[in-house]
């Protein structure tokens, strides 16, 4: 990892490390030509893998970010249960779709009530020491503890598997290390009501507030593109295993049944001068035409039912908004993302009441039978992509990871520029309210950026406005 | 019986018995690594160090000193801790711990040394060396990222098993151990595939294949049980 240059990035401005960095660039008639979301730091992950054994991926995938441990995790034992060509009992599939359930109740419920609620109740025009969950448990308490309650049921999922200090790769190739004890299954089992009961208010409280935001909901990245995730092979929501669907705006399926670990047939990797997160593509329609999503607005347009109940009624709303056709607005991943968490923990009901999750036999055992292995698996923020190659004796040789961040790359700019265009309106200078809805914008895609760069938690961000020769017209920073 | 004092205690030995052997029947815990019961001592790693105050205070590795008569050992004190500490410290910044994702963290003797001696953190600059790990055996795998160099296994390999399998090659900081005349491992005409090294060894450097972070747990004493029940001549 030392001393390891990927490739030289360019940046226009001052780097300033950690910090979300917007360039906005006007052609001479002072229009918005183009917006850009720079990553300006990179990993290097892919080279630190080289040389390890695929039984220790997990272990090592799931340091690479503190935010998404269990995706990486889960997508990394995926890879393993490929190179060992052995499908994992039918108990540590379950276990592990358990598990990322957990993952989804936490991760949402985090973007959600801490991050996005405090917008979506208080306004992007709230004075900036509000925007924040101190504001929001001052506006709504009980809102604020609904968050932090359903955030740590997922975590207490996750825990109930596989704690870090306990099993810190629980995902293996082949399978998992451990099942769920009974008592663990009481305990959660025991919670879930309440949790549900959170999920559902929320849900209600997002479809009552969003009609005051439609303005937002036009220029948060509000634009036809393709979505991409994995559905099972009845076409429903899926999140573990399944196989990957295009559809376009219309809700139109564009290509289905396609299987994952021939990704690179169809997604292409473009690389920009600017940024050190690769910009993926639609192979068949070119770049930057073959933009596409991913993540929860992704996975709802994707599927044609989500299969449980609550979760399918929520959905039957959800599209009705949009006519039956995709819903095009990145705003409303606020709203996938409640849907999911319904939809998680109605299968976390399930699983709960499932005795195979208490069975034993979870690991199946193998050497290397295959020296190429892909696992896909949708995590929260959507779809992850982890690709191992290895010699012989199972040490990896080359590895490729595409995370769901730099899928939506090609999105968030396209996003990032039309809520530029909209509040510059011709202006030159970078009006009051337009960083909040900036990183409204972004933050609408949940993205994680420390998957990709050094940067976690709240965003510090910067945003530039440049002038048709490259230079600064206006500059605005802001702390976290 | 030989009398000694081992921490301003009196303390009686066997003839030919080790300061370290004396030390632990007196119930006196002093740090080792590259010990390892019923193998013949070494004296490789020197976490053992104890210094012979009736000897000008000279520092001996107490697991290949015979314990003599009278001598005045010190065992525990400030000047030995930070020498402990600093070998431990040269010891990770040699190669690449990084226990996060070991196969044996949480089961390996450098960390637990680590914790018992309070070391907390490396003030060495770390190596970073770029070497390699053969996984090329059916069943067990070596990282050499991961080696302390302790000899365990190439004396559990030539004086338990037999073999002679596992030497050193290379000089100083460039040693590796390696099987015959060099790896890959699964091409030795001697190793048996006993898995006697891989229990001796201290550290995750031998470890059994399909081990995910942390499952590697070892049994060193299993040479010492194998080795009392063998039937001798
Ligand atoms: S061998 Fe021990 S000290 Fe070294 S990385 Fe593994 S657990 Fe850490
Ligand atoms: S492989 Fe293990 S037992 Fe052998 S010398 Fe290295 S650390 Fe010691
Ligand atoms: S234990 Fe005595 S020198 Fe290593
Ligand atoms: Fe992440």
């Amino acid at each position: 990892m030392k001393g390891e240059t990927v490739r030289e990035i360019k940046i226009p401005v001052t780097r300033v490390e950690g910090h979300g960095l917007i360039t906005i660039h006007l052609d001479g008639g002072g229009k918005v030509r183009e917006a850009r979301f720079h990553v300006t730091e990179a990993r290097g992950f892919e080279r630190f893998c080289q040389g390890r054994t695929v039984w220790e991926m997990p272990g090592i995938t799931a340091r690479i970010c503190g935010i998404c441990p269990v995706s990486h995790l889960l997508a990394s034992a995926k890879a393993g249960d490929a190179i060992l060509a052995v499908r994992p009992p039918r108990p540590a599939d379950k276990l592990r779709r358990l598990m990322n359930c957990g993952q989804y109740i936490q991760s949402h419920a985090l973007s959600f009530f801490h991050l996005a609620s405090p917008d979506l109740l208080l306004g992007w025009d709230a004075e900036p020491g509000k925007r924040n969950v101190f504001g929001l448990a001052a506006e709504n308490p009980q809102l604020a503890l609904d968050g932090i309650r359903l955030r740590a049921f997922g975590q207490e999922v996750i825990a109930a598997l596989g704690d870090r200090r306990v099993h810190p790769a629980w995902a293996v190739p082949g399978g998992v290390r451990t099942p769920l004890s009974p008592e663990a299954r009481d305990r959660l089992a025991a919670k879930l009501p309440e949790a549900r009961r959170i999920a559902q208010d929320a849900l209600h409280l997002y479809e009552k507030t969003v009609p005051a935001w439609a303005e937002e909901v036009e220029t948060f990245g509000n634009f036809p593109s393709l979505f991409m995730s994995l559905v099972t092979p009845d076409g429903l929501w899926e999140h573990h295993d399944g196989r990957l669907r295009f559809v376009d705006s219309d809700r139109k399926i564009v290509a289905d049944g396609l299987d994952p670990s021939r990704y690179d047939e169809y997604l292409g990797e473009a690389v920009e001068g600017w940024s050190y997160l690769k910009f993926p593509y639609w192979r068949p329609r070119g770049y930057p035409e073959g933009m596409y999503r991913v993540g929860p607005l992704a996975r709802l347009n994707c599927c044609d039912r989500i299969g449980t109940p609550l979760a399918d009624e929520a959905l039957g709303r959800f599209r009705k908004s949009a006519d039956g056709k995709a819903v095009t607005s990145s705003f409303h991943y606020h709203w996938a993302r409640l849907i999911e968490i319904v939809a998680a923990l109605e299968r976390v009901g399930q699983y709960l009441e499932d005795p195979e999750v208490l069975s034993p036999r979870v690991r199946a055992e193998a050497g290397v039978n295959e020296l190429v292995g892909v696992g896909v698996h949708e995590a929260p923020r959507g779809t992850l992509l982890h690709h191992y190659e290895v010699d012989e004796t199972g040490v990896i040789v080359k590895a490729n990871l595409i995370v769901s961040t730099g899928h939506n790359n090609l999105a968030m700019n396209r996003t990032v520029a039309q809520i530029a265009a909209r509040y510059l309106n011709g202006k030159k200078k970078i009006p009051e309210g337009l960083l909040n809805r900036l990183e409204g914008g972004i933050r609408a895609y949940d993205p994680c950026l420390s998957c990709s760069v050094h940067a976690a938690g709240a965003m510090p961000l910067r945003v530039v406005l440049l002038g048709p020769g490259g230079e600064v017209l206006d500059e605005v920073v802001r702390a976290p | 019986m030989i009398q000694l004092r081992i921490d301003d205690t009196p303390v009686q030995a066997e003839p030919g018995e080790t300061i370290l052997e004396a030390a632990r029947r007196a119930g006196i815990r002093i740090p080792t690594l590259c010990f390892l019961e019923s193998l013949s001592p070494r004296g490789a790693c020197r976490l053992c160090l104890v210094e012979i105050r009736n000897w000008n205070g000279r520092l001996v590795p107490s697991c290949a000193t015979p314990a003599q008569e009278g001598l005045d050992v010190v065992a525990h004190s400030e000047k030995l801790a930070a020498l402990r500490r600093t070998i431990l410290e040269l010891l990770f910044a040699e190669r690449n711990h990084i226990c996060a994702f070991c196969v044996s963290s949480g089961h390996c003797e450098l960390q637990d040394l680590a914790t018992e001696l309070g070391m907390d953190h490396v003030t060495f600059p770390y190596r970073f060396p770029a070497l390699p790990l053969d996984a090329s055996h059916p069943k067990f795998g070596l990282d050499h990222n991961r080696c302390v160099l302790c000899g365990r296994c190439v004396r559990a390999c030539a004086e338990v098993e037999g073999a002679f399998t596992w030497g050193f090659s290379g000089r100083g900081v460039e040693t590796l151990v390696e099987p015959d005349l060099g790896g890959p491992w699964a091409q030795s005409p001697t190793c048996t595939g006993c898995g006697k090294c891989v229990q001796a060894c201290p550290v995750g450097a031998l470890f059994e294949k399909g081990k995910a972070t942390s499952e590697q747990v070892k049994r060193p004493e299993i040479l010492a049980e194998v080795t009392e029940r063998r039937p001798r001549a």
